[in-house]
C-alpha cells in the first residue's frame, strides 16, 4: 500500500512539474536584468517598469479583455436563449440535428473558421460596397460564434436536472412565462450559464487564429501582437505581463474556490439546523 | 520655494524640447489640414521605437505633430502581410514588405506610386540603396532598414576565426553547427560556397545546393531561427549564421561571440515603406514616410531595429552609438560587392525549393525515430482497447 502511495505521489509530482515549469521559467525570467532568456545576469523589476511604458501592448491587453469581456457576454446570453430553445423542442431527430450543426463550429478547425470568416464579411462588404470591413465588429461577431457552441453545451445539461414541472408550477401560482424564466429557471440553471461565460470568456481571451483573420487595421489584440514579434524575438516585458496575468487567474480561481466552499458550508450549517 | 521649483521645471523641459527638436522642422507636420484623420500602419513586430527603454515613441510624437490618428498593428511575415492585403478585407495606409515580396506586389499592381514632392527627405536615403532590382525607377518605395546574414562564432569554441562558409562543413564541430530553419536561407549558403546566384532557375544548381546540404546535415545540432538567440548565448553552439543586427543582441549577453561576413558573399535584404493600393489616405501616408526619415526620428529606429540605416544623416550623428560599428556597416567594400538579394523567384521554382528542403528535412535518423516512437505508441494503445475489448467481453459472458 505505503509503495503505491510514493509512486503515485512521484507521478503527480511530474504532472505538476510538466504543467507549471513553462510558467515558472518565464515566471523567473521576467525578473531577469537581461533581455536573455538563457543568461541571467540579476535580479530586476526593470521589465514590470517597461511594460508600464509600452503603450501598444498596453493598448492590445485593454483591446482584448474589451472583447473578451463583450464577447462572453453577448455569447452567454444568445447561447441560453438557444438552449431554452432546443430544450424545448419535442422531435428528438430535429433536436440532434440542431445540436449538431451547433457542434460544428466546436469541431472545425480553427483555421477553417477564421478564413470562412474573413471571406464572408469581405464578400458582404463588396456586396454593400464598403471597403475595409474588418475591425472591431468582425472580430466581436467572430468570436461570439465561436464561444456559442460552448455556451449551449454547458448550459443544455442543467435543464436535465432541472425538474420539468418547475416552470409549469411557478405559471399555476401566477406567474407569466417571463417571470417564471427569470424567478425559477434562470436561478436553476445559473452554474451552468456562469460556466459558459468562464468558458468563452477565457476561450476568446487567448484565441489567435479566427482573430488574425478577422481583425483589421484599428483593433489588435495581444495574441497577435505577440505572435508578431518574431522579426526580433518577443521581448522580456511580454513575460513580465504573463506573469501578472498568470497571478490574477491565480488569485480568482482561489477566491472562487473559497467562496465555493463557504457556500457548501453555509448549506451545511442550514440543513443540520 | 514652489515658484522656484515650477521655474527650474519649466527650464529642463526647455532645455529637454529643443534636444529633442534639434533639427527637425515642425511645421511641416502642423496645420496640414490632415488632422483628425486615421492612419493605418501595418509593420513587423518590434520594429519601430515604441518608447520601450527610454527611447522616443514615433507614432505618438507623429500624433502629437499632425493630429493624425496612427492605428499601428503588426504582422509576423512577408506571406501573412501578403495575405491579409490580398483578402482586401482591411485597408491599410502604410506597410513595410522585404524587397523581393515588394517585386511581387509590384507585379501584382498592389502599391500605389509614391509622390516624392511630398517627401523631400528622401534626398537622405544612400544611393547604394536607390535603384535596386525590386523598385528600379525609384517609384514606389523608401528604404527603411537592411540587414545583412553574416556568420555568428563563439570565439572560446573554435580553434581558428571562420573566414568563409566552409567552416559549416567542418567535421571538427559536429553537433555545434546550427543553421537557418528556412529553406531559401539554408540553401543560398550552399550556394554562396558553390558560386551560384540565388535566384537561379536552373533546376541543376538547386540540386547541387541540396546534395551539399546533405553532406553537411549530419554536423547539424539544429535548425533554428528565433531559438538561435537562447543557443547562441549560454554557448549551446559554436556557429551560427544570422543577421548582423541580431548579433550585437547577442553579444550583450556573451562577450565571447564574434561575428564574420564570409568571403565567398551573403545575402542582404531590404524593407522598404510602401503604400499599398487600398490606401485611404495617401497624403497622410506620405507625410508619415517623411516623419520617418526625419533625422532624429530615423535615430531613434535605427537604435531600436539595430539593423543598418539607409539613411546618410542618421550615420553621421555623434550620438548614435552603432555609428562607427564595423558590424552592421562594415568599411570592407567588399563586403558589398559580394551581396546577393532575394528575388521573387517564378512558382515552379518555389515549389521545388519547398519539395527539396522536404527531402534534406525528412531524410536521415531524427524522423525515423519519431515514427518509430510514434508507431509503439499506436500499436500500445490499439493493444491496450482489445485487451479491454476481450476483458469486457469475457465478463460478459461469465
Amino acid at each position: 500500500m505505503n509503495k503505491i502511495k510514493t509512486s503515485s505521489k512521484i507521478y503527480m509530482a511530474i504532472i505538476i512539474l510538466f504543467l507549471y515549469a513553462p510558467i515558472l521559467v518565464l515566471v523567473f525570467y521576467s525578473f531577469n536584468e537581461a533581455n536573455s532568456t538563457s543568461v541571467f545576469t540579476g535580479f530586476s523589476l526593470k521589465w514590470y517598469g517597461e511594460l508600464m511604458k509600452d503603450t501598444d501592448t498596453i493598448q492590445a491587453l485593454k483591446n482584448t479583455l474589451i472583447l473578451a469581456v463583450t464577447s462572453s457576454i453577448l455569447a452567454t446570453i444568445l447561447g441560453t436563449a438557444a438552449a431554452v430553445g432546443i430544450n424545448a423542442m419535442r422531435s428528438k431527430p430535429i433536436k440532434t440535428t440542431v445540436l449538431t450543426a451547433t457542434n460544428i463550429p466546436m469541431m472545425n478547425p480553427d483555421i477553417v473558421t477564421g478564413v470562412s470568416m474573413m471571406l464572408l464579411f469581405v464578400f458582404l462588404a463588396r456586396l454593400v460596397g464598403v471597403t475595409g470591413v474588418l475591425g472591431f465588429s468582425t472580430l466581436l461577431i467572430a468570436h461570439i460564434t465561436f464561444n456559442l457552441p460552448y455556451v449551449i453545451l454547458s448550459v443544455l445539461p442543467k435543464f436535465k436536472q432541472m425538474d420539468k414541472h418547475l416552470s409549469e408550477a411557478a405559471q399555476d401560482l401566477g406567474c407569466t412565462p417571463v417571470q417564471a424564466f427569470f424567478h425559477v429557471i434562470l436561478p436553476s440553471i445559473m452554474p451552468g450559464v456562469f460556466t459558459g461565460f468562464i468558458m468563452s470568456f477565457t476561450l476568446s481571451l487567448d484565441d489567435f487564429v479566427i482573430s488574425y483573420f478577422t481583425s483589421g487595421p484599428e483593433f489588435q489584440t495581444l495574441p497577435i501582437r505577440i505572435f508578431s514579434m518574431t522579426k526580433k524575438r518577443v521581448t522580456p516585458d511580454i513575460y513580465a505581463l504573463s506573469t501578472i496575468l498568470f497571478v490574477v487567474i491565480l488569485i480568482l480561481l482561489l477566491l472562487i474556490n473559497v467562496s465555493q466552499k463557504r457556500g457548501e458550508n453555509k448549506k451545511k450549517v442550514k440543513k443540520e439546523i | 520655494m514652489k515658484k522656484l521649483f515650477s521655474v527650474l521645471i519649466a527650464i529642463v523641459m526647455v532645455c529637454l524640447m529643443s534636444i529633442s527638436a534639434f533639427s527637425m522642422d515642425e511645421s511641416a507636420y502642423k496645420d496640414t489640414g490632415l488632422s483628425g484623420t486615421t492612419l493605418n500602419v501595418y509593420n513587423w513586430g518590434e520594429y519601430i521605437s515604441d518608447g520601450a527603454e527610454g527611447s522616443l515613441n514615433v507614432n505618438k510624437r507623429f500624433e502629437e505633430l499632425t493630429g493624425i490618428k496612427v492605428n499601428y498593428t503588426n504582422y509576423d511575415s512577408n506571406e501573412d502581410m501578403y495575405g491579409k492585403l490580398k483578402s482586401g478585407g482591411a485597408s491599410y495606409d502604410i506597410i513595410i514588405p522585404s524587397d523581393y515580396m515588394i517585386q511581387r506586389l509590384i507585379r501584382e499592381d498592389m502599391l500605389l506610386k509614391i509622390d516624392f514632392a511630398n517627401v523631400p527627405n528622401y534626398k537622405l536615403i544612400d544611393e547604394k540603396y536607390k535603384g535596386l532590382f525590386y523598385d528600379k525607377k525609384n517609384e514606389y518605395t523608401v528604404p527603411y532598414a537592411v540587414g545583412m546574414v553574416g556568420l555568428i562564432y563563439n570565439t572560446k569554441m573554435v580553434d581558428k576565426a571562420p573566414t568563409s562558409w566552409n567552416a559549416m562543413w567542418d567535421k571538427k564541430y559536429t553537433g555545434k553547427i546550427l543553421t537557418f530553419n528556412n529553406s531559401r536561407d539554408a540553401f543560398a549558403i550552399s550556394q554562396f560556397l558553390l558560386g551560384q546566384d540565388v535566384n537561379s532557375t536552373d533546376e541543376k544548381d538547386w540540386y547541387a545546393a541540396l546534395d551539399k546540404l546533405k553532406e553537411q546535415k549530419p554536423l547539424i545540432k539544429s535548425y533554428v531561427m528565433d531559438d538561435v538567440f537562447n543557443i547562441m548565448e549560454r554557448n549551446g553552439a559554436a556557429m551560427a549564421p544570422y543577421y548582423a543586427g541580431d548579433f550585437l543582441t547577442m553579444k550583450e549577453n556573451n562577450p565571447d561571440l564574434a561575428f564574420v561576413y564570409p568571403k565567398e558573399g551573403t545575402n542582404a535584404f531590404v524593407d522598404c515603406v510602401c503604400i499599398p493600393s487600398t490606401c485611404q489616405n495617401k497624403v497622410a501616408a506620405e507625410l508619415y514616410i517623411n516623419f520617418l526619415l526625419e533625422p532624429e526620428i530615423a535615430l531613434a529606429n535605427a537604435e531600436t531595429i539595430r539593423y543598418a540605416s539607409p539613411n546618410t544623416e542618421v550615420r553621421k550623428m555623434d550620438q548614435y552609438s552603432l555609428k562607427d560599428n564595423e558590424i552592421i556597416y562594415p568599411k570592407d567594400v567588399k563586403v558589398y560587392e559580394n551581396v546577393q538579394y532575394f528575388e521573387n523567384l517564378p512558382q515552379e521554382t518555389l515549389s521545388l525549393i519547398t519539395n527539396l528542403w522536404d527531402e534534406l528535412k525528412i531524410e536521415g535518423t531524427s524522423n525515423t525515430n519519431i515514427y518509430i516512437g510514434a508507431g509503439v505508441a499506436v500499436v500500445a494503445i490499439v493493444g491496450y482497447a482489445i485487451y479491454k475489448a476481450v476483458k469486457k467481453k469475457k465478463i460478459e459472458n461469465a
